[in-house]
This record gives structure tokens, sequence and C-alpha cells, in this order.
């Protein structure tokens, strides 16, 4: 019988040159390749299939085969090749030359330099950055599943990439991961409540594993330890982690609010999707504080014991796509120029934000406004005048809101400073995740001639849903 | 090359136009036809000229139970509107026409792919493939990888897993399946002439053989215009409300 030659260094699968052994490990090997024709770093991840080894070893590498082929953005590696099952089953992949999220985690907690409030800074920059790209997995109809900072790897420009996707669902593809294991899988620090009842195709899974990962960033300990039993993995279904402040005094209150919302037990109270933790890692001061901000101590043993009885009646609901998750979550934007709005158009403006939020039970509003930016901003004098502008613009905006009356958990107000509105919405609602933008169209012709439109450079350039709104013309006789 | 795989024709001309297009457009180069070329719609002789047209241009065609119901048969297991409206084909049928019915083989194996209407395991008994567990028997019956099958109006796909049964997955239309080839499939890809997945667009699935992805289509079509031809030409009008509703 003839042997199969095992991959080595040296040797060549499908044009591919194995160049050099990076990682070894129980479930697969993985090489620096290259190729004739490909000009791009690469790997190449071969599994392990030798005698004895349990075949659910192997679905994890064909479930990665399946969903990463799949996948594309600079939040996952790009998938170049893959290997036939039959012959030499291998996955080749762009090789991320960057460091991982644990690497991080080692610098921040193994190292004696004190890091100080710039600890908090850099934290939240990482997991920001995560945050988008696990947005960009969702919108893509998968969840990940196995969200840890081994698992988060940087590009040099800061953008976080996800990698491996062994225990991953696809909306759209067969669950091998579902039909093979009757256990729970997942990595025992980081699992979320809901995968330990077998619900795999939520993307607030992951936001909990996020979670788990800020509290690990900011404690240095583990929110729910690290457990090995069954009894050990379900305790997060009802007991609460020690209030992050409780362990390290020097976090503050709007960070533990972020933290302990990825954290809660059920889905429904957790944040509705990665882009509203992004949206409140890069703006802090905007972070609703409630209860959980102020929280030092976990809750009592009655209510815990009450969670432990509720879970034992919790009946797991059949999920949705993460899509349709998703478009239950939109960010929306609310352009208001309110010194050029007239009544009328802001009345309009609020009927449809009005009903936005109906139609759309996770959605979040930010109000933007964009104002010139103010010239020599650090003399005492101007910096004055420059701040209750600003204040003057905050100040109209949250009153153009107040008929809403929404709780502030679900509208946020920013002032920007730019000398071009279009250009400055625009940018915002490309970095935040801007799922529709709202915005009024100008009323006077003549100043719409002298300025051009906002409104239309907006419509135009937009990278999501533009609604213009106009309060209808009285009929000319 | 890419095989489009269409079953459950029921002699509706405009559904099996619409899938041939939209298959040619999406560039399938073979056709395989799985079965229930007629029997409840209003144009056997316009379907089967079709078919057996591509048939002798080397595509797979295998018989499906209406087609055994229209050549000869008491049809005493079929419900009334079938049977009702097996007896008007068989009244169409031309000698040319029962001739290619009776040519076609209850299942055909190409390589790794077998093609069959009902299920691997004794096909003549036209046994409908509802759950796993007849998947489970159909897969036992082949060695083949890949099996394509209708017969059950709905688009399914079975997979074996780990451990005993078969596991069963509803495809999403337009998307392709990576069909690992460690494992066996099969695939039943719904119908062309008569959806009833409360869908009324036609249904059929297109495998790329050299990537081994399968994915299904769904087909929007005049179903309004069939519908009228098979009240026109007196056949019960349930079967064209059926149409119209995709149940």
């Amino acid at each position: 019988m003839e042997t199969k030659q095992f991959p080595q260094v040296g040797s060549e699968i499908d044009g591919f040159s194995l160049l050099e052994k990076i990682y070894e490990g129980g479930m697969a090997s993985i090489y620096r390749v290259s190729k004739v024709g490909i000009d791009l770093p690469m790997i190449m991840k071969i599994p392990k299939l030798e005698f004895g080894s349990h075949p659910a070893c192997f679905v994890g590498f064909e479930v990665e085969q399946m969903i990463l082929e799949k996948l594309s953005g600079p939040h996952v590696p790009t998938f170049v090749a893959k290997g036939d099952m039959a012959v030499q089953p291998y996955l080749v992949m762009e090789y991320i030359d960057g460091a991982s999220l644990h690497d991080y985690l080692d610098q921040i907690w193994n190292r004696t330099e004190a890091w100080g409030t710039s600890r908090i800074e850099a934290v939240c920059r990482w997991i920001a950055a995560l945050a988008d790209a696990l947005h960009d997995l969702h919108r893509q109809n998968v969840v990940h599943l196995d969200i840890k900072p081994a698992n988060i790897l940087f590009r040099p420009d800061g953008t976080a990439v996800i990698i491996d996707f062994g225990l991953a669902h696809h909306a759209h593809l067969p669950d091998l991961i579902e039909e093979t294991f009757h256990q729970p899988v997942g990595t025992a620090a980081y699992i979320s409540p809901e995968q330990i009842l077998h619900n795999r195709c939520d993307p607030r899974s992951d936001i909990f594993a996020l979670g788990v990962i800020l509290y690990q960033f900011a404690t240095g300990r583990l929110p729910f330890g690290n457990p090995t039993t069954m009894g050990g993995f379900r305790r997060r279904l009802f007991l609460d982690p020690s209030p992050p402040r409780k362990v390290q005094p020097d976090i503050p209150p709007w960070l533990q609010e972020i933290i302990l919302h990825c954290l809660e037990a059920h889905v429904e109270d957790r944040y509705a999707s990665a882009a509203q933790v992004a949206f409140d890692l890069t703006h802090r001061d905007q972070v609703t504080l409630t209860e959980r901000a102020q929280r030092l101590k976990s809750a009592s043993l009655l209510t815990a014991l009450r969670r432990w009885y509720s879970v034992l009646t919790i009946s797991v609901k059949p999920c949705h796509d993460p899509l349709f998750h998703l478009s239950s979550a939109p960010h929306i934007l609310v352009a208001l120029d309110i010194p050029h709005a007239d009544e009328k158009l802001q009345q309009a403006l609020r009927d449809f934000v009005r009903r936005a939020l109906a139609a759309d039970a996770h959605c979040r509003i930010t109000c933007v406004t964009v104002q010139a930016p103010s010239i020599l901003a650090e003399e005492d004098e101007n910096h004055a005048l420059a701040h209750s502008l600003f204040t003057q613009r905050l100040v109209e905006m949250r009153h153009w809101a107040q008929p809403l009356a929404l709780s502030a958990e679900k509208i946020r107000f920013q002032v920007l400073e730019s000398n071009d509105i279009a250009d400055a919405v625009l940018a915002f609602a490309k970095t935040n995740h801007v799922d529709q933008i709202i915005i009024g169209a100008r009323g006077s012709s003549a100043l719409r001639r002298l300025l051009g439109s906002v409104s239309s450079k907006v419509a135009a350039a937009a990278p999501c849903n533009v609604t213009v709104v106009r309060v209808p013309r009285a009929q000319e006789i | 090359m890419k095989l489009a795989i269409l079953s459950d024709i029921h002699s509706n001309l405009e559904a099996l136009q619409a899938c041939l297009t939209h298959a040619k457009a999406h560039g399938a180069e073979q056709f395989a036809f799985v079965g229930d070329l007629v029997g409840y719609g209003a144009d056997p002789l316009a379907c089967i000229d079709i078919i057996a047209g591509l048939a002798a241009q080397g595509a797979i065609a295998v018989q499906g139970n209406h087609d055994a119901a229209a050549l000869s048969g008491l049809c005493e297991t079929m419900e009334f509107t079938a049977r009702e409206a097996i007896y008007w084909t068989r009244k169409q049928l031309g000698a040319a026409e029962q001739e290619f019915l009776k040519s076609l083989p209850l299942k055909v194996q190409l390589d790794d792919m077998l093609f069959v209407h009902a299920c691997a395991e004794d096909p003549e008994k036209w046994v409908y493939i509802t759950g796993p567990k007849q998947a489970g028997r159909c897969m036992r019956a082949t060695k083949a990888k890949f099996t394509f099958a209708g017969h059950v109006h709905h688009p399914t796909l079975y997979y074996q897993s780990q451990h005993g049964l078969p596991q069963i997955f509803y495809p999403a239309p337009g998307v392709s399946i990576p069909m690992l080839f460690n494992r066996q499939w099969l695939a039943i890809v719904g119908s062309v002439g008569q959806p009833r997945d409360s869908n009324p667009a036609a249904s059929y699935a297109l495998f790329h053989r050299e990537q081994n992805t399968l994915t299904y289509f769904r087909v929007p079509y005049d179903y309004m215009k069939a519908a009228q031809k098979v009240l026109a030409v007196g056949l019960p009008a349930s079967l064209a409300r059926r149409l119209e509703k995709g149940h």
C-alpha cells in the first residue's frame, strides 16, 4: 500500500511550498507557505488525522473550511485555498503578522511597569477594535462562539482580525458542531450562558465573550474563573461576577457599566449589537450610567437562588439568523441643524424618528450636529465662547429630542467640528456603524443654491441608507 | 462543470422554461431531471419535448411515480386530483411520448452521483423521504457520495453525521453549500412545477462539480399563466390554486 507522505517543511502541496512550521498543536499544524503567482503572506493549516484521533476533532476543521470561504473584509484572514478532504485536507489563508490580544494581556498584567490610566486607554482601544470586527462578522450572518484573546490578532494599523472559525455558526450552512457534540462547546472561561443552553445562533453570545475579555483586561482576573465541570459552567447563568470596581478600584464607573452590560446573563439585557459596544467604548462621556456602574457587591444569595430556580424552568427559544437580530438593532443617526431648521421640519424629523423607534425594538439613535472648528480654542476667552456654543448645540438637540420621551439609554448626542457638514456626518456614520441617516432637507432654496445641498451629498456618498425628510410644501394655487 | 438538477416538473411549461433559462444564465452545462415530468399540469407534451431534446444531448432523466402512472395502472394509491390529472395526461400522450417515459430508468448512477426520484432503496416503492429516518435508509442503500432526489416537494438537504441518523438542513436560496467530500449527502431539490412550501416560485438546484458546492434556487415564473392553462384544459381547479399559493 502506498504510504501517504506526511507534510513537512520543504515539501509542496498543490503548488504551495511549506516554508516553516509556526505552530504545532493537538488538532493541527500551521506552516508559512508561498505559491508562485500569489503575492500575499500565507499560512497553511493542516489538521491532524492520525490513528486514534477522535473524529470530532476533524469537525472543527470542516466547519472552518466551510465558513472562512464565505467571509470577506479586513476583520478576517483572507481565504486562499482549501485541499480536497479525500486527498490532503488543508486550508490556506492570509498570514496576519501582528500581536494577539493574548500577547497584550500578558503585557498588561505580567509586566511590572505601571500602566495607570493609560492601561484603561489601551484596553478600550483594543476592545473597541474587537467590537468593530465582531459587528462586521455578525453582519455576514456568522456567530464566532469562541471569542477569546488568543483568537484575536491585530494588523499593523490596529484593525482587529478574528481567527479560528472551528466552532462558528453560519446561518445558511449546516451546523456540524451542533450535531456532533451533545455537550456545549466553547472555551470554559468565555462561553456564554445561552451557549451552555445549546443556543448557537445569537450574535450576543460573542458580546458576552467580549465582556469576559474586557473584564479580564480591566481587572487581571476572569469573571467566572475557568471552570472544568458542567456545574461550574452553569454558575454564570445565575451568579453575578464580582463587580470590576471591587477588584480594581481605579476602574471608572463608565467602564464597569460597559463590562457588566456585556456580561448580563440574559441576552435581552445585553447590548443589542457589537456596534453599540464599540460606540460606548469610544464615546465614554456618552455612556448611560445605571445601577451597574455603581455596583460594589454581587447580588444577594436570595436573588441568586431566584435566578437559579428560573434557570431550571427556562426554555431555549428557537433563534433567528444573526442578521435578523441585527436588523432589529440599527444605529440611526439624525443629522440636526437646528438653527436652520424651522419648527415644522423639526417636527417632521421627530415624526420620522418615532416611526423608526416603533419599527425596531433595539435601535439606538445618535443626534449629530456639526459646527465650524473653533480657532485658538486654547485661548481662555475663545475657549469659553467655543465651549458655550458647544453647550448651546447640545441643549438645542436635547430640546429637540425631549418630545420623543426616550430613555437616556436609547439616545446619544454628539457635536462634531468640521467646516464640511456632509463630510463630518459621513465620517461619523462610517466609523460608528450607522445603519441609517435621517437628515432634513434645507428649506430655503436660496440657501441651498448658495451652500449646495448637504443632504444630497450625504445621500450620494453614505455607506448606509439615507432618508431625507422634507416638510410637505403647501400646494400652490 | 455545473449540473442543474430539476425535479417534479409536473407538466408545468412556464416553470420549466424559467428554471432552464435561470440555470443556463448561471452557467449550467448539464441537466438532470429526477422524475415526475408529467402529472398535475397542462403541458405534458411541451415539457416532454424539451426534456427529451436535452436527454438526446446527454441530460440525465429518471422516471417518477407520475410518469409510471401516466403509462399504465389503476393509480388507486393516488389522491383524487392527482388521478384525474393522470387520466387526462394519458389521453394527451402520443406514442413517442409514451415511448420516452417508458425508456426512463428508475435510477442513474454517474461517478459518485446517484439520481433517483424517490428513494435509493427500492425506488419502485416511491417512498417519501420526510425525515432523517427515511433519509438514512435511502443513504445506506447507495455508495454514492451525492444522491439527488425529488418526490417530496420541499427543498431539503440531508448529510451524514458522526453518529446514527443523517442530519436535516433547510437550504437558503442562492447560498452555495460546500458538500464536504468525506460525508454522504442526499439532496432533495424541491419541485419545479408544483412547489408546496408556501412559496410559489419554482425550485431547483445547481451542483458545481469542481468546487463540490450545491446551490438551491427559487425562480419566480408566471404561475398565473400556468394556472389558467390548468383551468382551461378542464383539470381540477384546486390544481390551479395550488400553483398560485405554493402549497
